[in-house]
């Protein structure tokens, strides 16, 4: 009978079950990122002048900027000559209806168990399918259509709505926000547009299944969201990525705005692979998140389980400008193995009595290393403002690493935030407590991080919250023995 | 049934000897009480029968329903039927209590071949045998164990016995902590339990418990193994003259 210490060392990882490739002809533009691949990619998409210009001013920035370092996490420098900014799967033309979908694509989606057809009738849940950058498929949306949502592939969008597009687009995330913002700004190919007319509550939820399929690709995808005064939208998104020994890209952008009393939920389930237990291959994370409360008693909530990746690091976060404004995060981390994450949310409180709440739960096991990140800053002006972060991290196993950081930044006296923080282990009493029941010991150490994470699985809509949790089980898999 | 030769047991990285050459036959049907001082050996006991880490078995053999029970990981220890009620019953923050059970009912149910239960079934059955040992539903609802006092720990465990319908029941100082109200509930739970097919290992200090449990056989356990076995009686003998008049210096040598 080996104390669960020692079974830490002796399990290898398991396998990953959405490591597969598809075999697809796809189009790519040559490896390497100059002003001319952001031309062409800007021509491939057909986009409109201004656009073409856009995407060249952020690469100018992004040619002046340098990697940044601060974080918690450690890689190899990456090589961008080496990656291939674009690849689009070929097909005839873009599909007209579902059942243009290229039969490999579709065969892709059935096997990570989201056949695009059946999700479509039986979930009541609207999807968009991004491959390798590229939507490539739109579900429901003249039901959508009917009450004036907008929902579709972000270059549809810029098609047939261009001025949507370029009133919002960069209003939350600047171009030359951050180094991997510019980048995506330069070179996104791809992603979702949402929009949600005045007073029009979303009926169902939206979602958008990310999959990253040709080697040496980068996705770069850019998900904007528009909630009109007094609209509602839930919004999930998941990813996988085959396995691969290199490390692969994976640079977003996702811009939120609400308006007056609306409010947006975005939900992320986040699979992409994470390498093989010593670490090699997996995708690094790099993702911009941020919503804008503009209006007033507008609210965003941010929930995520981050299960995937080599490298994740990431801040999903929320501008408070609007009085009495709400965001929220709510995150479960999970790393094993040789992962790393450096996550957490900035909340910038402006207006009056806006509010804040921060849970996040982190799991760390193997010799996996972790890092909550966060900061609430509250201005001048953030009269009454509130906050209450709680940080809870797990840790299992002895070779694992977890670590808080909170940023709290306070210019205002009525304002007020609240920092809670815990650190425990799962505990060898608790496993055998559940194995002396008969729960085997992997679905024990699920029970037990599943229990840690309630709260937070709690705030997944209905259909997600059954795969996360099961994902969560799969992620810890011989972490314990 | 259950069938300890000779076993020896110490703890993983001491040389210190806990129990010492320990014998015991359990039949179906049989009650036995184990009581003893504290350090004589009772919990050890408990746990290596239910396949506890860190323990390190020197000697000795157990075999239960004609398999080598120090084969078996403890999950397969409580599909084969042994059920440990526990001194100290674990927290598990953020799972509901009903959730708890019914993934144990069923993990026993699969390791056994059986179909699992239905959601409606479970709830009846559940309502049901709670009524029986006073455990108002809300409990249900409750993390396992998470804010629990003493005697609803114990009432839990009860409750669970109930439910997974062990083949032979090992009750670590079920008493412990426990009201005379909450210590009659809790031993007619444990009464509706005994069967013809079904064994029960009965540990505690105190003769208070057999009272409501009343043993076929008692054995009087100090410094790891048993001293003295009797019947039923025996227990109030102890009672009557302590662990030292009975047993002499031995029961003394062995406090902890």
């Amino acid at each position: 009978m080996a104390t669960a210490l020692e079974t830490v060392r002796d399990y290898a990882a398991k396998a990953y079950k959405y490591g597969f490739s598809t075999a697809i002809e796809s189009d790519m533009a040559p490896k390497g990122l100059n002003e001319d691949i952001v031309r062409l990619i800007s021509a491939k998409k057909n986009e409109p002048e201004w656009m073409t210009e856009w995407r060249l001013q952020a690469y100018r920035r992004w040619l002046t900027m340098e990697e940044p370092n601060w974080q918690k996490v450690g890689y190899p420098p990456i090589d961008y000559q080496e990656v291939y900014f674009y690849a689009a799967p070929k097909v005839r033309e873009r599909p007209e209806s579902l059942d243009d979908i290229d039969p490999e694509i579709r065969e892709t989606y059935n096997k990570l168990g989201i056949p695009i057809k059946e999700q479509e009738i039986l979930a009541g849940v609207a999807v968009d399918y991004v491959w390798d950058s590229v939507s490539v498929a739109t579900t429901f949306r003249a039901k959508l259509e009917e009450l004036g949502i907008i929902f579709g592939s972000f270059s549809d969008a810029l098609q047939n709505h261009p001025e949507l597009v370029k009133k919002y687009l960069g209003t939350v995330v600047p171009q030359g926000d951050n180094y991997f913002a510019a980048l995506n700004s330069a070179v996104f190919t791809d992603g979702s547009f949402v929009y949600i007319p005045k007073g029009v509550r979303c009926p169902m939820e939206l979602s958008t299944y990310f999959r990253i399929n040709e080697m040496n690709t980068g996705q770069f995808e850019r998900t904007l969201i528009i909630a009109e005064e007094g609209s509602y939208v839930s919004y999930l998104e998941g990813c996988t990525a085959p396995q691969r020994d290199e490390n692969q890209l994976h640079a977003a952008v996702v811009e939120l705005i609400t308006m007056d009393d609306a409010e947006i939920k975005y939900s992320t389930v986040q699979n992409w692979y994470p390498g093989d237990a010593e670490g090699k291959g997996g995708i690094y994370n790099f993702v911009t998140k941020r919503g804008a409360c503009r209006g007033k008693r507008s609210k965003i909530s941010w929930t995520q389980v981050e299960t995937g990746s080599a490298i994740t690091w990431k801040y999903p976060s929320c501008i408070l400008q609007g009085d009495d404004s709400v965001g929220e995060f709510y995150s479960v981390a999970v790393t094993n193995n040789a992962q790393q994450a450096d996550t957490g949310t900035k909340m910038i409180h402006i207006g009056k009595r806006t509010r804040s709440r921060i849970v996040s739960k982190g799991i760390s096991a193997g010799k996996a290393d972790q890092t909550y990140r966060g900061l609430v800053r509250m201005l001048k002006g953030a009269e009454g403002a509130r906050n209450h972060t709680q940080c809870d991290s797990m840790l299992i196993g002895d070779k694992c690493g977890a670590h808080t950081v909170p940023y709290i930044e306070i210019k205002n006296r009525t304002a007020k935030a609240e920092h809670e923080a815990t650190t425990s282990k799962i505990s060898d009493d608790q496993l055998f407590y559940c194995r002396s029941r008969g729960i085997s010991e992997e679905d024990a150490v699920a029970l037990v991080v599943n229990g840690f994470c309630r709260e937070v699985m709690n705030e997944l809509p209905m259909e997600f919250a059954v795969e996360a949790r099961k994902l969560l089980g799969i992620s810890l898999e011989g972490s314990v023995g | 049934m259950l069938t300890i030769k000779d076993l020896a047991v110490s703890i993983e990285g001491v040389d210190t000897p806990i129990i010492k050459g320990f014998s015991l036959e359990v039949k179906p049907g049989e009650v036995h009480a184990i009581m003893g001082p504290n350090g004589s050996g009772k919990s050890t006991l408990a746990y290596v029968l239910a396949g506890r880490d860190g323990y390190e078995i020197t000697g000795g053999s157990i075999t239960f329903d004609g398999q080598d029970l120090l084969e078996l990981e403890p999950e397969e220890r409580a599909a084969a039927g042994i059920f440990l009620a526990m001194q100290y019953p674990v927290e598990i923050p953020g799972v509901a209590n009903s959730y708890f059970l019914r993934q144990a009912l069923n993990a026993l149910k699969k390791a056994r071949g059986e179909p699992e239960v239905s959601a409606a079934d479970f709830i009846k059955r559940l309502r049901a045998k709670a009524e029986e040992i006073g455990i108002r539903q809300e409990f249900f609802k409750r993390d396992v164990n998470a804010g629990f006092s003493g005697g609803e720990k114990k009432r839990n465990e009860i409750l669970q016995l109930a439910m997974l319908e062990p083949k032979l029941c090992i009750l670590d100082e079920t008493d412990s902590g426990l009201d005379i109200d909450a210590l009659r509930t809790v031993s007619d739970g444990v009464n509706a339990m005994r069967s013809p097919d079904r064994a029960m290992i009965v540990i505690t200090h105190y003769q208070r418990l057999l009272d409501y449990i009343v043993p076929d056989h008692v054995h009087v356990m100090a410094d790891g193994v048993i001293r003295k076995s009797g019947g039923k009686e025996l227990a109030f003998e102890l009672e009557k003259q302590g662990y030292e008049g009975l047993l002499g210096p031995v029961a003394r040598g062995a406090e902890a």
